[in-house]
């Protein structure tokens, strides 16, 4: 049995101009121990699937349309607030897209660590410090036991985003959902953060599901990768499959317009346009307005997200005309 | 031999820290957000700038422009000491420097249709608003890829990298030969983001424009830049041509810098094979003593916490600031 199991998770949000659907038909499993990594362009979805999973978004306006969440194999989507409340934190941990806005600024670090820990725990005083100190010391704050009592502006921006990750671990959560942990954070401090992470699961062997704009970031931690375009899955395998062998044109584009860090290019391959808007979506396949493959069949209905080839699922009606054929199938 | 368009010697920019004293005076206290940089920019170049946040890439970029004033040193622009210009020969000065900045929200003018907003600079440097002037916007919404419609609409009916074509066009409409692009596609998706380093390229060829590249994307600015100079903490400590700075880097900081960017493939992991470097970067209120890096450096030697490197040319066209690199220039021009 997988650790969580989303399925055809659909989540709307009540706006000016009506019902739009944010994210629609998510679907994924994922095991102990693994990480995913979900990642798409701004809007497409990704913190929504989050906070849909960790049952965080208010209502109104936000509204479960339809799907299920199970977290072993008990369904998240029917629990009462009360329920989830004993989910979050030892079951599910969180950190958030905007380190700055999720630590209060008036408390210290250690007393929001230790509140996060005493929300689920029955702990001494003593074991209490014990713990929050043993855990920034985890996430590498030098002289853990000084810092406690420092509050969230006297660290740096780096420094915060740990205590942030220390906090979400505080209860040794089995799944841990990490939104953009690195994206405001300078490179050489972003690397300390995803070796973190990367050594907290063969420590504890929490399972991750790690949120990126950044396909270096998903090189560089997941198992799995889901790719998102305009709230629907639209690309899903091993990571070693997305890079080797993307079968989506939007995948595709994703990989081929970051410059490279070894190899010169005269031009970047930009896609054209941006990603629509949930009251402009073009009818039939999101992509197809700026995808350089569309026939009219691609506008005619939305692909279904198919398995195409083992372990490895694609939403595009061409995605086999236009993959490059595998060596494997060349052989006599 | 061809004049750099844009040299800089020495220049420095301190800023006094808030507190007064009991006489009412400033204590003294000083953030260096620039501290004794030399650089030269030649004309249609791109020199690319990168460097951790607070390294003081941006105070640079507008020192060059003149929009700050130096706390000490030297700015020479198109062969001119433009360091103590003031008034009408300034304003003359700046016509041929401009800047495009990262936030296309914040730097457009919400209440201004598109059409005043590119105008504007016509407008300052004494253009009359009119046929003339409305046919020149167009031309240059054209240049960056907008259609004329977009002229009598607002900032808030544009995407980001719409938006970040607005700024463009308004920073060029008055054929500058300068311009510091300070993180100017850093906000924007990855699919458009090349399309805005696509036009940027496109504009530099057509215009003949330098460019300052200012980002934290190091394979961004490794796309676009012929040279490239690496700050810390207030200090450039490398300089070269791309391929030198990334191929190989002198500087330990500048090693880290490029080993910490994320891998492009899954098998190119760099948990545990490549050199992390520790720490956060010390406040620039009170830098470390002699090497400012020396806090973090992998491989610090007692001189390093003493004596300020300086910044020295071991190949012809490299130069970097650190004491591992022996200061003997070999083969370097004298
Ligand atoms: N509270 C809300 N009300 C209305 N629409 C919303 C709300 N929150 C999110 N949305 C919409 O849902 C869609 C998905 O948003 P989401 O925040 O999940 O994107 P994301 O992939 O996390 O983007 P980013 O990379 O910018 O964080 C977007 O179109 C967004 O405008
Ligand atoms: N007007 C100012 N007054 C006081 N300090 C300033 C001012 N402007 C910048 N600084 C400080 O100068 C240093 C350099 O800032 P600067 O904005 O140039 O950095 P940067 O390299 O552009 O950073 P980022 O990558 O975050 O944009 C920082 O420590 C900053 O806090
Ligand atoms: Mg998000
Ligand atoms: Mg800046």
């Amino acid at each position: 049995m997988s650790l969580l199991e989303v399925r055809g998770l659909t989540t709307g949000f009540m706006t000016g101009s009506g019902e739009i659907t944010a994210i629609e038909d998510v679907s994924f499993s994922l095991n102990a121990g693994e990480i995913l990594g979900i990642v798409g362009e701004s809007g497409s979805g990704k913190s929504v699937t989050a906070l849909s999973i960790m049952g965080l978004l208010p209502s109104p306006p936000a509204r479960l349309i339809s799907g299920e969440v199970i977290f072993e194999g008990q369904t998240l989507t029917n629990m009462s607030d009360r329920q989830m409340q004993t989910i979050r934190g030892p079951g599910i941990s969180m950190i958030f897209q905007e380190p700055m806005t999720s630590l209060n600024p008036v408390f210290s670090i250690g007393e929001q660590i230790m509140e996060t820990i005493r929300a689920h725990e029955r702990l001494s005083p003593a074991k209490l410090r014990e713990r929050a100190i043993e855990m920034l010391d985890k996430v590498g704050i030098p002289s853990a036991a000084r810092r406690m009592d420092d509050y969230p502006h006297q660290m740096s921006g780096g420094q915060r985003q740990r205590v942030m990750i220390a906090m979400a671990l505080a209860c040794r959560p089995r799944l841990l959902i990490a939104d953009e942990p690195t994206t405001a954070l300078d490179v050489t401090i972003q690397a300390q953060i995803l070796d973190l992470l990367m050594d907290l699961r063969d420590e504890f062997g929490m399972a991750i599901i790690i949120i990126t704009h950044n396909m270096g970031v998903i090189a560089e931690t997941a198992d799995r990768v889901l790719v998102m375009y305009a709230g629907r899955v639209i690309e899903e395998a091993p990571v070693a499959t997305v890079f080797d062998r993307p079968l989506h044109p939007y995948t595709r584009g994703l990989l081929e317009c970051v410059p490279s860090l070894t190899e010169d290019r005269a031009r970047l391959v930009a896609i054209p346009g941006t990603l629509p808007e949930p009251t402009r979506r073009p009818p039939g396949c999101r992509f197809s307005v700026r995808c350089s493959h569309a026939i009219p069949a691609c506008s005619a209905a939305l692909p279904p997200l198919e398995l195409l080839e083992p372990d490895h699922s694609a939403a595009c009606i061409r995605a086999l005309d236009l993959a490059p054929i595998r060596t494997a199938d060349l052989a006599p | 031999m061809t004049e750099p368009l844009v040299e800089v010697a020495a220049l420095s920019k301190h800023f006094p820290l808030g507190g007064k004293n009991f006489f009412g005076r400033r204590h003294g206290a000083v953030l260096r957000a620039v501290d004794e940089v030399s650089l030269r920019i030649m004309p249609g170049e791109t020199l690319g700038l990168v460097g951790e946040s607070g390294c003081g890439k941006s105070t640079l970029g507008r020192l060059l422009l003149r929009l700050i004033e130096p706390t000490d040193g030297n700015l020479i622009f198109n062969g001119a000491e433009i360091t103590r210009l003031k008034g009408a020969a300034l304003r003359e000065v700046r016509r041929s420097m401009q800047i495009v900045f990262q936030d296309p929200y914040g730097a457009l003018n919400p209440r201004m249709a598109v059409e005043d907003i590119i105008a504007e600079p016509l407008i300052i440097h004494g253009a009359r608003q009119g046929p003339g002037t409305r046919k020149q916007v167009a031309s240059m919404l054209d240049r960056v890829g907008l259609p004329a419609r977009a002229l009598d609409r607002f900032p808030h009916e544009f995407s980001g990298g719409q938006r970040q074509r607005i700024g463009i066009a308004r920073a060029l409409i008055l054929s500058p030969r300068f311009v510091v692009c300070d993180e100017a596609v850093s906000a924007l998706d990855v699919s458009v983001q090349a399309q805005i380093v696509n036009l940027l390229q496109d504009l530099q060829r057509e215009m003949g424009l330098t460019y300052l590249f200012i980002a934290h994307d190091l394979s961004v600015v490794r796309h676009i830049s012929d040279r490239v100079a690496v700050m810390y903490l207030g200090k450039v400590v490398e300089v070269a041509q791309k391929h030198a700075i990334y191929a190989a880097p002198l500087h330990p900081y500048t090693q880290a810098l490029i080993a910490a960017v994320p891998a492009s493939h899954p098998a190119d992991r760099s948990r545990g094979k490549r050199v992390r470097i520790a720490g956060d970067i010390p406040s620039a209120f009170n830098p470390p003593s002699g090497c400012r890096f020396h806090t973090r450096c992998p491989y610090v030697m007692p001189v390093c916490r003493e004596v300020v490197p300086p910044l020295v040319e071991p190949v012809p066209g490299h130069h970097v600031a650190c004491h591992l690199i022996d200061a003997s220039p070999a083969g370097a021009p004298t």
